[in-house]
């Protein structure tokens, strides 16, 4: 893997009124790296990944990507966030528009491309998700699963270089969640610049290049799968993923 | 002679004169509702701006209309506009501007309802996708607002024709007066013409406003 950065993040600060969110960010992200964010709930995870892209202003600090920076409500931040695609844990589909009028939006609108090239892009995204039958249809007719392998065509469409994923299975039911996971492995598998936020540890084990754990906003831990899962640093780390453990005997 | 009522409605151009009442209810209405539409909708966009000088002119306007009968706003406009200004408004005209007042401020706040009802998610899925705020509108919010947006209008319609027969009260000759003159110019020969006349009158509105309904419920299977 060629070590170019990709998006690089310095002394990130992010306070929402008084209450300090994210507290001295600092992470690089290179070229084809997947990395997993984790940590307690409230721990500004969703944060991070929406400062990357300019949806939530930042405070204090840079993010950088590709060396330009992302700065909320800037003139070139439609311009930076092309190249950034984002999937939602509540999938977002618009609902007023078919499976294929969703995923060829924004290159028609945004980037211009003509509606054939849109759909030829679009056809070869579907198809890999196994989606393409679906095309004509509205984003209600759609299982759970469906819809999210959807928004990640949608994302993917637009051609990003980074992909971030916020809790995209957490709505999901549970056998829906492989699905999604199967894509996102393969994404990752390409060659994908991945940012994920997610709480199902035996696919972030599979799927991660590093490990960020996040506790109140800073990041304590930063490490391998292999290291962090078997041997957290922190006590917190070490808690949290005590919890994904259920013992019987354990339980009061 | 037997009372038979419903010969009143075949005399002369009893008829037709009922027709051209509608015709007067109708337009009323219609020219209200044409444009209260367009300017509901620039009132709904004012109201959901967070300015608070802009919040609080929103609120009272709407609020001001809503406490006060339109039978109230029919009267200030024609008998106290006059006495204040000393401008002579036409019935029509003052009943055109009340319930273009009127329209506006419900009008206003099925579109401030709309806009509101759009959530947050679909903005930052926009945005996230590159979308500038003027495609995210066009292109997200305009199209999902106005499919919400049709069925509720044409139930304001629907409201606003059944509410144009206060205009009798200011003494526009519309369906309901033109009834009334028929009847009361049988009142000796056919007592019982009130109940064929009304009964003809509620027909009339039916006519007008059920198939609007219809429409309305239809647009709302479809687009639901």
């Amino acid at each position: 893997m060629e070590n170019k950065v990709q998006l690089k993040i310095n002394n990130l600060r992010k306070r929402f009124g008084t209450e300090v969110v994210l507290d001295g960010i600092n992470l690089t992200v290179n070229k084809g790296e997947v990395v997993v964010v984790l940590g307690p709930s409230g721990c500004g995870k969703s944060t991070l990944l929406r400062c990357m892209n300019g949806l939530e202003a930042i405070s204090e600090g840079e993010i950088l990507l590709d060396g330009e920076k992302i700065t909320a409500g800037s003139k070139e931040i439609t311009k930076l966030r092309q190249k950034i695609g984002m999937v939602f844990q509540s999938y977002d589909l618009f609902p007023h528009k078919n499976i294929l009028d969703n995923v060829t939006l924004a290159p028609i609108k945004v980037q211009k491309i003509p509606r054939k090239e849109a759909e030829e892009r679009a056809e070869k995204l579907l198809r890999r998700v196994g989606l393409w039958k679906k095309r004509k249809a509205f984003p209600r007719e759609l299982s759970g699963g469906q819809k999210q392998r959807a928004a990640i065509v949608r994302a993917l469409c637009m051609n990003p270089e980074v992909m971030l994923f916020d809790e995209v299975t957490a709505a999901l039911d549970p056998q829906m969640v492989r699905e999604v996971l199967n894509v996102m492995l393969e994404l990752a598998e390409g060659g994908m610049t991945m940012v994920i936020v997610t709480h199902e540890m035996q696919f972030a084990r599979a799927v991660a290049d590093k490990i960020i754990f996040l506790e109140k906003g800073k990041i304590t831990e930063e490490a391998e799968p292999e290291e962090f899962f078997t041997n957290p640093k922190t006590e917190t780390a070490k808690e949290f993923l005590q919890s994904f453990v259920y013992e019987k005997h354990k339980i009061q | 002679m037997q009372d038979s009522g419903i010969n009143v409605l075949f005399m002369g151009s009893n008829f037709l004169r009922l027709l051209e009442g509608l015709c007067v209810t109708l337009r009323i209405s219609l020219i209200s509702v044409i444009l209260s539409i367009p300017l509901g909708i620039f009132f709904g966009i004012f109201m959901t701006l967070k300015n608070p000088f802009s919040k609080a002119i929103s609120r009272i306007y709407l609020e001001f209309i809503r406490i006060m009968p339109q039978l109230v706003l029919l009267f200030i406009a024609y008998f106290g506009v006059t006495r204040a200004f000393g401008w002579s408004l036409s019935a029509d005209v003052s009943a055109t501007v009340v319930f273009v007042l009127w329209g506006t401020a419900e009008m206003g706040d099925l579109v401030r309802g709309a806009l509101i009802s759009i959530p947050k998610n679909q903005y930052d899925s926009a945005f996230a996708l590159g979308m500038t705020k003027a495609q995210t509108f066009i292109h997200i919010v305009v199209p999902q607002t106005f499919r919400r947006l049709i069925p509720l209008t044409i139930n304001l319609t629907t409201r606003m024709i059944k509410t144009t027969s206060l205009v009798v009260l200011i003494g526009i000759t519309e369906v309901l007066k033109v009834g009334k003159q028929i009847i009361d110019a049988n009142r000796f020969e056919y007592p019982s013409a009130a109940l064929w006349v009304y009964g003809v009158i509620f027909l009339l509105y039916f006519l007008a406003c059920w198939p609007i309904s219809v429409m309305a419920k239809k647009l709302e299977k479809r687009w639901g």
